[in-house]
């Protein structure tokens, strides 16, 4: 429906500033019903499945079912983020069950470190961006 | 209705967008302003973390050259990115981006992205120029290192931006407003870099209802860097050049996995691989038609003919790939098992990286790769300056880089500069720099912010003032589609049918239906021709007669509103564009019925075009196509 919210999971985010499907969806699609305190999408045809919201869901209270336009019923892909990996459950129409792991990251999160650890020869007049030439492995950029 | 308050922010670099160029951007600007004393403000409508085309991850990294182990030469990415094109590339641009991505990529890697490896330490490939990565936090990690270069508090998140702020052909900056909060924004900046990505949905998608949002570029990337430049009077290019990518068809599951891991064929019903069959075609094209590899869009074009001979459906032979893998290993069960496992979760990984919608389709369709194959179709057309598209500004090139005769058309001091002072582009804002994907947009990025800030080292523009009665006009233009709904929804008993007022729903779809109808969209097979789209830009001029009465009922739908004015200039330089180049260059992106052959002698240039918002005319104009390594040999069109 593309993305949809189970309304006994959902909480409204108890009411912080905003809830975090809302902050997340990059079409601004989720939006909080405050008398419900329920959170849903107000524009389901607009929805890329990009699964933030469901990612983000602190109460894992939402869920995708495919385009309608298009996909048979009865199946569900559903991740499980962490700060390291996400781990997903495809149940497939007739009932079969795959499941994969994969790494997200390598770095603690936070800790992205603009410059990685280069040090830069570069000034502004040049052609050697900000932590070139060491972060190309080469002891110069290339010229004609 | 409620008051507005105007927010005005004050800056040196204002940064828009928040993508992968514009991080590339932050994380450059950030250290050349620290030196300076200047101060950077970056500007997203959503939030950096999932913003831009790279919001739900990728499954590879489409641009690295492998500069410093010798595997390829920045020319090498040349000659790929011109043959691709047809011949159409600025050679310059696309060597700028190539001499830098591998520092990008490397950078990622320190960030946190996980980049596959090999046993000896050295990264996979999934193509010549393609890595392998664990990619469904790529954004997130993108995003985390900009944001610490730049600190947050310089960044404004769920600020749409409507347009640039001009006085005569000077850019102040620009003004958009909150899409959370009734504000409106003011950004006052000495230079301006433009990075809102591309633009999907102009043409009608092949998705109907709630399925619409399945388009294969993200619905969000919607017209606003063209819209930008364009308002801002700078010229620009390759507005012809859409693109169409073929993927599994309806989720638009990536098909790179399956080609390049799998080496799987595609073939039509019959069995029969248009690739083979219909190579004879090719000659038409030549030279082009005669590269290695085979241009994205001539690999297209041959599908498509099988499609219109009713050869249909084209398939993807998953299962005849999975046998061949099977009867290479078929006295060793064991290993047979363990490899398959392997690539199972390499090709379920591809889908669930970077197209969710493919993985719940094959769950749902009980698809068994190895039973069964899967089909393969042409998307509908989409709006970008990466990947096999090229539209965009047109823009200054390295100086460095430039030869005695490139140096008169394409430089002007300053790189990514449009033809307007001040005002930059990078990413899909940037044209004519095709094959940049999201690492050469972030490396793009980079190049284009430590230009910006040299140019306000070097030039020291003013401190922009503004008009106040300008920014009010801005202002109420702005807000006007909730004032004209608010003033006529009480005219009728539905608020959705008013003859007052068009929401920017059926406005989309009226600009879709006749962009699919008349500007070869997927139901005319992407045919088009003179008489066709000057229907075409009748029928636009009438809709945009009509945007004067757009309404909306809230904040995110005035963000519709706007982003559908959007699309509607993007639209025009479009149908425009086309309509001026007589001649057909990429055949697996539109024909034109009219002129339906390549035309060397007449059409081997840039079409460029420049919009007059006062006036509300066009200029279209041809710029040449030089070489920055010389004219190129044979051997090195046919990609050796």
């Amino acid at each position: 429906m593309p993305s949809f919210v189970n309304p006994d999971k959902c909480d409204g985010c108890k009411a912080l500033d905003k809830t975090a499907c809302q902050y997340i969806c990059p079409n601004d699609l989720m939006v909080l019903d405050k008398e419900k305190m329920k959170a849903y999408n107000r524009e389901p045809e607009m929805c890329w499945e990009c699964y933030n919201c469901v990612k983000i869901c602190p109460t894992q209270a939402v869920d995708v079912r495919g385009y309608a336009d298009f996909v048979p019923m009865g199946a569900s892909v559903v991740p499980m983020r962490s700060t390291d990996s996400i781990m997903w459950t495809v149940k497939f129409r007739n009932g079969q069950i795959k499941r994969f792991k994969f790494p997200i990251r390598t770095t603690p999160e936070g800790q992205a470190q603009p410059a990685g650890g280069w040090e830069t020869t570069a000034t502004l007049d040049d052609a050697t961006l900000f932590t070139e030439p060491a972060s190309l492995g080469l002891p110069a950029v290339w010229t004609k | 209705m409620v008051d507005f308050k105007t927010v005005e922010v004050d800056t040196d670099l204002l940064i828009l967008g928040g993508g992968m160029a514009a991080c590339g951007a932050a994380v450059e600007a950030a250290y050349w302003a620290k030196q300076h004393g200047l101060k950077v403000t970056l500007v997203d409508k959503a939030a950096v973390d999932r913003s831009g085309a790279v919001a739900m991850g990728l499954s590879a990294i489409n641009q690295y050259v492998g500069l410093k182990d010798g595997q390829n030469t920045v020319k090498d990415y040349v000659d790929y990115v011109r043959n691709d094109l047809m011949g159409v590339t600025r050679e310059d641009l696309v060597a700028s981006i190539a001499r830098h991505v591998d520092s990008t990529v490397h950078l990622f890697e320190k960030w946190g992205l996980p980049i596959w490896k090999d046993e000896k330490g050295g990264y996979v490939h999934e193509g010549r120029w393609q890595l392998m990565i664990n990619g469904e936090s790529y954004k997130v990690v993108v995003a985390e290192a900009a944001k610490n270069a730049l600190g947050t508090e310089n960044i404004y998140e769920r600020v749409f931006i409507v347009g640039p702020i001009m006085e005569g052909e000077e850019c102040k900056g620009a003004y958009g407003f909150s899409v959370r909060e009734n504000a409106f924004y003011v950004f006052k900046a000495r230079a301006t870099l433009v990075a809102m990505g591309g633009a999907v949905h102009v043409f009608k998608p092949r998705s109907s209802g709630e399925g619409q949002g399945r388009a294969w570029y993200p619905p969000w990337n919607a017209g606003a860097s063209a819209y930008f430049t364009l308002m801002a009077g700078a010229e620009m290019t390759c507005q012809e050049v859409r693109f169409i990518p073929v993927r599994f068809k309806d989720a638009y599951g990536p098909v790179g996995a399956w080609f390049l891991l799998f080496k799987s064929r595609a073939t039509n019903a019959f069995g029969g691989e248009y690739m083979v069959e219909r190579k004879a075609e090719l000659a038409n094209w030549a030279p082009y038609g005669h590269v290695k590899p085979i241009p994205a869009n001539l690999r297209n074009y041959l599908g498509m003919l099988d499609v219109m001979e009713g050869k249909g459906p084209i398939y993807m032979r998953t299962e005849e790939a999975i046998q061949r893998i099977a009867d290479t290993y078929k006295d060793d069960p064991k290993a047979y098992q363990k490899k398959m496992k392997e690539l199972e979760s390499e090709a379920w990984e591809d889908f669930l990286d970077m197209t969710i919608s493919q993985a719940i389709l094959w769950a749902a369709s009980n698809v068994q790769p190895e039973e069964k194959s899967s089909e393969i179709a042409a998307a509908e057309p989409y709006f970008i300056g990466s990947h096999s598209g090229a539209s965009g500004a047109w823009v200054s090139g390295p100086e460095d880089l430039q030869t005695d005769e490139t140096r008169k058309e394409y430089f002007w001091g300053y790189d990514g500069m449009s033809t307007v002072k001040g005002v930059f582009c990078a990413g899909d804002a940037s044209g004519a720099s095709s094959h940049k994907f999201s690492s050469g947009s972030h490396a793009e990025g980079r190049i284009v912010a430590k230009a910006a800030i040299r140019y306000l080292v070097k030039e020291n523009p003013p401190k922009p003032t503004v008009n106040a009665a300008q920014i009010e006009a801005l202002k109420a233009a702005t807000y006007k589609p909730l004032f004209h709904y608010e003033q006529h929804k009480n005219a009728t008993t539905q608020p959705e049918v008013n003859p007052h007022y068009i929401l920017p729903k059926m406005f989309m779809m009226r600009l879709q239906k006749l962009m699919d109808e008349y500007a070869g969209g997927v139901s005319a097979q992407f045919t088009t021709s003179k008489p066709l789209l000057n229907r075409a830009l009748e029928l636009l001029a009438l809709l945009k007669e009509d945007s004067a009465n757009l309404g909306a009922a809230d904040l995110h739908e005035l963000m519709r509103a706007w982003e559908n004015v959007h699309r509607m200039y993007q639209a025009e330089a479009h149908v425009r564009s086309i309509l001026f180049r007589e001649e057909t260059r990429w055949p697996g992106y539109y024909f034109r019925a009219d002129t339906p052959k390549l035309d060397e002698e007449n059409w081997h240039c840039f079409v460029n075009c420049i919009y007059n918002q006062h006036t509300g005319e066009w200029k279209m104009l041809k710029r040449p196509i030089l070489h920055v390594f010389g004219p190129p040999k044979e051997h090195e069109l046919l990609g050796g």
